[in-house]
């Protein structure tokens, strides 16, 4: 009952911010890897250079998928800005449904952008269906494919530093993002600006993907604020002795 | 068409959703029946995406590029071992040697590759940025390792205390940044959910 409430309070306020971001946009509080990762997306069209975004390996039958459907509403918005260059950014996971939803979230974004035509079926790879085989995979991809900047954003694990790795060997940029605790350290570590918790499911309103992207982040604010209202306020009847 | 896949998907997901919620049979009975199309689906997505890893490794090889000497073991690997998988069948000891002697060594030396890559980025750390989050996250790593580290005379004194301090302060924190996870797969689920992001091909 709890969830079915938060739910339908999450929905009616996510429709409710959707309309009010239309008629007025949000002022977004700087996050460096965003900053960073709008300025690549520009570097990369103007030095003719390419850009890889790994969705990593989240399954949409479970709820890792999340972290990656917030990847391909970034996907959508990078693909219709690079569609200028000659180079298309090259998009690998570790997941077939994935792959599939990533070609047709690029071939959307160039569509939108009026370069359909730009769309190779091949920039987006499936490259292992195994963490370490999808680590494998992925280096190659780093290293040859004229990569200027890495953008790692989906459910990766501890094998993400076999390719953030790969990435600080080409003197490339990383922006890394994951839902999984052991990726996020590793993140921390081997990021230039690591993006932490749910500061990934930010992507899409740092790119402009649109009112609803900051509608959400708006709702998970209210959200988290009643969370903490509802764990110091058990917290607190607890210690007076009402137990629930 | 783009209007009738969006229709189709969001009212899969509110089924799913909804039989979730209200246990009614014909609601839970239309899930499960989504659910199975779904699990069919995501298995010929399997096969395509292979497809897809062929045809990469083949332009690859095609366009003489770096590496396409690995992307040509790879297809003819792949041809070989479905081939036999097809004859054999899966639980043939040829094909667990396969797995056994080829998939199992090479994910372990990764395994082991990972494990010197890590201490390298964390070495790497403080050359990359300097400041107090930095330290503290290098300072706690260390600790923690030196209190679950062995040692001839077994646990060194204060490692309980220790990993007390260092689990309490990291659960806390995973705890917190796991809410936030959730909240964001929730509100990204609803957009999804109402057609405000299309990640099927719509726009």
């Amino acid at each position: 009952m709890i969830a079915l409430g938060l739910l339908l309070l999450a929905a009616v306020l996510l429709l409710l911010f959707t309309v009010l971001r239309r008629r007025s946009p949000a002022t977004l509080r700087r996050i460096a890897a965003y900053d960073r990762l709008n300025r690549e997306v520009g570097l990369a069209v103007e030095n003719g250079t390419r850009l890889h975004i790994s969705l990593g390996r989240g399954n949409l039958f479970t709820a890792r998928g999340g972290s990656a459907l917030a990847g391909l509403a970034m996907l959508r918005r990078i693909a219709e800005r690079t569609s200028v260059s000659d180079r298309p950014p090259i998009v690998t996971a570790g997941d077939a449904s994935l792959t599939i939803l990533s070609q047709d979230t690029s071939q959307s974004g160039y569509r939108a952008a009026g370069a359909e035509e730009q769309f190779r079926v091949t920039a987006g790879r499936m490259t292992g269906l195994s963490p370490y085989a999808y680590a494998a995979g992925t280096i190659p991809v780093v290293r040859d494919d004229n990569v200027s900047a890495n953008i790692l954003i989906g459910d990766l694990g501890s094998e993400a530093a076999l390719v953030t790795d790969a990435a600080d060997r080409q003197d490339a940029s990383l922006i890394a993002a994951s839902d999984n605790l052991s990726a996020q350290s590793i993140f921390y570590a081997s990021a230039q600006d690591p993006l932490i918790g749910e500061e990934l499911y930010a992507s899409g309103a740092y790119v402009g993907a649109g009112a609803s992207h900051e509608a959400s982040l708006q709702v998970q604010d209210i959200l988290r604020w009643l969370l903490i209202l509802a764990m110091v306020g058990g917290a607190a009847l607890k210690l007076v002795g009402f137990g629930f | 068409m783009r209007v009738f896949t969006a229709a189709f998907a969001i009212a899969s997901g509110l089924i799913v959703l909804i039989g979730y919620f209200v246990p009614l049979p014909p609601l839970m009975q239309l899930r499960l029946i989504l659910t199975d199309w779904a699990i069919v689906i995501a298995g010929f997505a399997v096969l395509i995406g292979i497809f897809n890893l062929v045809a990469v490794q083949m332009e690859k090889i095609r366009a003489r590029q770096v590496g396409s000497i690995y992307g040509a073991v790879l297809v003819l690997s792949l041809i070989l071992t479905f081939g036999f998988g097809l004859l054999l069948g899966p639980d043939d000891p040829f094909m667990r040697l396969a797995v056994d002697a080829v998939i199992v060594p090479v994910e372990a030396a990764l395994m082991a590759i990972l494990a010197v890559t890590l201490i390298y980025a964390s070495i790497r750390l403080l050359r990359r940025r300097v400041d107090l989050m930095s330290i503290l996250f290098l300072v706690v790593a260390v600790l923690f390792l030196i209190a679950i580290m062995p040692t001839p005379i077994g646990q060194l004194p204060g490692s309980q205390f220790i990993l007390d301090i260092t689990g309490m302060f990291s659960r806390g924190g995973a705890r917190g940044l796991l809410l936030g996870i959730a909240l964001g797969t929730l509100l990204t689920g609803l957009r999804v959910l109402f057609g405000i992001d299309r990640p099927y091909g719509g726009n």
